[in-house]
């Protein structure tokens, strides 16, 4: 069935610019969700502001960035952005992308943890004499954060994931950029995007691993 | 002291408080009962300011509750409620439930708090689970952890919605005996209850409202012996 | 209006490429969801421990990035000299990918049917299959459908990633025409208002669903 040798060698030899690669996936990956999540706060205090402009932008963010594929936020960046003279680079279109994309999830996850939280929880609170912003921040706010966590997890792994769609861009210092790089020279295409494939998921799963381990320790109740 | 001036409140279409005056002074215990929908746990909400009213006046303290300009955060300091939904904070140790507003609101020190916290939690006879998460006790620990949380708070007057009616009957006493212990040691209370022996036992006056109109208010022997609104007479019959 | 170099034919050709997304998705769906429906009642059928070897496989397509696995698909098609063009090697991949999605929804359906409820139903002498087929499949669906309609838009929006293996779709499509043309911002514009009318009211349709048929309400 197979005419076909497997060169493993070469693509063992190129591990160390690979993993150099993942440090790379994982930083945007990082990036993007730091810059997500403040947008999605952003964007979570402007629905719940009641202020219909800020309410509009927000859902129209949100709503944009859940019904339009990831790759499309991406070009929109890197290429969109050129009509008003704005080149950015791969790596800042990239990351852009898929902050965008982040904070859109984020803030409608937020939105549904927020629904979970019994009114008469602030009702409480505001009858202990705490003033709303204080019925919020230590009330509401950490139990919505707990109720977040985990979907928020879900989305950093789907940040990791995203990354690799940089390489339609251009973007080449990533695992998927430096992969097809590699590629580009030798021809290895399944050696080298299968070690591609292997790195991905080890690194999916030990995210998913600390995420676990770090709820524990967080959310005790 | 406590001074509702003709109150009258709607949700919408439906009016619940149609005109209610009632005066509560100090180291007094009111109870208030009544059939469902009466506007007795509307009237609570109302005191502390958490609904607002359509017309009248609710004065606490000679501080006017609903005027423009009121700093209710500060009033309701003077003003401990209990809801029928124990309404813990999940998050927070039993502790730190009853920690967090002293050392907010209050600004107490954090060992201020937490002496003025375990003082309270003993006294409703919790000093054994200071550190337990509320989700792992029961629904009448639960509530008594509400009633010491609110007690941390110093109030003059605390105000009582049914503290026991989502609570399993073997549960019940041992709330009402917190109760019972507070109105012995003079705490001014009002609470609004379905448990008529208690009613007869601790108040200084009951109140009967019906659809929204406080018809009838008297000693406990008074009221229960020798009720006069016909629409009591039939409340009482049925309840007994 | 827009003063654009933008042709009928441009306009025709986006739409072949919105064409062409449409055509991979529902392919895709379709035999993702045949799939799915065999794994998901597998995995219920033979527990966790029996099943964990597929587990595993299945785990491995939402752990990788699509587009890798649409190059591994590709090289490995071509390793096996199946002659495959880029159209058939993205449907395959794509719907094992929807595949590996859509048996976790699958048994998420059918154990959420209360086993009472099965009880009951084999208690009055129905089949097992009398009963997958009249109990089990009516209440799977109510719980499945809100998550699968929110698959099949995910696989809608993931399906632009074919374009790294040449097929013209949508985005590829208008890529081409940015480049001709060079108005990135109305080409891609266009390219986005196709997903989101997409995509946009049928979400809204499955939360409405899901709204409706919560059991809490």
């Amino acid at each position: 069935m197979f005419n076909y040798t497997f060169h493993w060698n070469q693509a063992f030899k190129a591990l160390p610019q690979m993993l150099d690669g993942a440090v790379v996936t994982l930083q945007i990956a990082l990036l993007s969700m730091a810059i997500g999540l403040a947008c999605a706060i952003a964007l979570t205090l402007f629905r719940l502001s009641g202020n219909r402009i800020l309410g509009g932008f927000a859902t129209a963010w949100v709503e944009v960035a859940r019904n339009t594929p990831a790759l499309f936020q991406i070009y929109m960046a890197h290429f969109g952005l050129g009509n008003f003279g704005i080149h950015l680079s791969p790596y800042v279109a990239l990351l852009a992308g898929i902050a965008f994309n982040n904070a859109g999830y984020l803030a409608e996850n937020f939105r549904g943890a927020l629904k979970a939280i019994p009114d008469t929880q602030t009702r409480s609170a505001r009858s202990l004499g705490m003033t709303s912003m204080q019925a919020f921040g230590y009330i509401v706010l950490p139990q919505m954060l707990r109720i977040a966590f985990l979907p928020a997890t879900n989305q950093m792994i789907w940040a990791i994931l995203m990354t690799s769609l940089g390489v339609t861009v251009g973007m080449n210092t990533d695992l998927a950029g430096v992969t097809q790089a590699l590629n580009a020279v030798s021809f290895r295409t399944f050696e080298f995007f299968a070690l591609a494939a292997v790195i991905y998921y080890v690194i999916a799963k030990i995210v998913t691993l600390a995420a676990r381990l770090f709820a524990a320790r967080m959310f005790r109740y | 002291m406590i001074e509702i001036e003709n109150v009258h409140k709607s949700f919408g279409q439906l009016e619940v408080l149609k005109g209610i005056n009632l005066t509560v002074k100090k180291g007094e215990v009111l109870t208030i009962i009544g059939g469902s929908g009466s506007g007795k746990s509307t009237l609570l909400t109302c005191i502390n300011g958490l609904e607002a009213i359509d017309s009248g006046r609710i004065v606490v303290n000679g501080t006017d509750v609903h005027a423009k300009g009121t700093n209710l955060n500060k009033l309701r300091r003077s003003l401990g409620i209990v809801f029928q939904q124990f309404n813990a904070f999940p998050h927070l140790t039993v502790l730190e439930n009853v920690m967090l507003a002293p050392r907010k609101v209050l600004r107490l020190s954090k060992a201020e708090a937490e002496a003025m916290a375990v003082k309270h939690l003993t006294h409703v006879g919790l000093a054994d689970k200071l550190n337990v998460y509320p989700s792992r006790m029961s629904g009448g620990q639960q509530q008594r952890m509400a009633i010491a949380r609110a007690l941390a708070m110093s109030p003059d007057y605390m105000l009582f919605d049914e503290v026991t009616s989502a609570l399993d009957p073997q549960l019940v006493g041992e709330v009402l005996d917190t109760l019972r212990m507070l109105a012995s040691e003079g705490m001014t209370m009002i609470c609004v209850t379905h448990e008529m022996k208690f009613a007869r036992e601790v108040s200084d006056r009951v109140a009967f409202f019906h659809k929204g109109i406080l018809t009838e208010i008297a000693p406990p022997e008074e009221l229960f012996d020798t009720p006069k609104d016909p629409n009591l007479q039939q409340f009482l019959a049925a309840t007994h | 209006m827009f003063n654009t170099a933008l042709t009928w034919n441009d306009l025709l050709f986006l739409a072949q490429g919105a064409g062409m997304t449409l055509a991979v998705t529902g392919l895709s769906v379709a035999a993702g969801t045949v799939l799915g429906v065999i794994f998901g009642v597998m995995r219920f059928q033979l527990g966790p421990y029996w099943f964990a070897p597929l587990t595993f496989l299945l785990d491995i397509f939402r752990s990788v990035p699509l587009l890798i696995q649409l190059v591994l698909g590709n090289a490995l098609q071509s390793i096996m000299r199946l002659g495959w063009p880029p159209f058939t090697t993205s449907c395959v991949v794509l719907s094992l990918y929807t595949a590996a999605y859509c048996t976790e929804i699958v048994r998420g359906g059918i154990s959420a049917v209360p086993p009472n409820t099965r009880r009951a139903g084999r208690s009055l002498g129905l089949t097992w299959s009398q009963d997958m087929r009249y109990i089990v499949t009516p209440l799977a669906v109510r719980v499945s459908l809100p998550a699968w309609i929110g698959l099949t838009l995910g696989v809608m929006k993931d399906s632009a990633l074919v374009l790294w293996l040449g097929l013209i779709e949508l985005l590829r499509a208008s890529q081409i025409l940015v480049t001709r043309l060079q108005e990135p911002l109305f080409i891609l514009l266009i390219c986005g208002a196709f997903y989101f009318i997409i995509s946009f009211p049928v979400a809204r349709f499955g939360g409405y669903l899901e709204k409706r048929w919560s059991p809490n309400d």
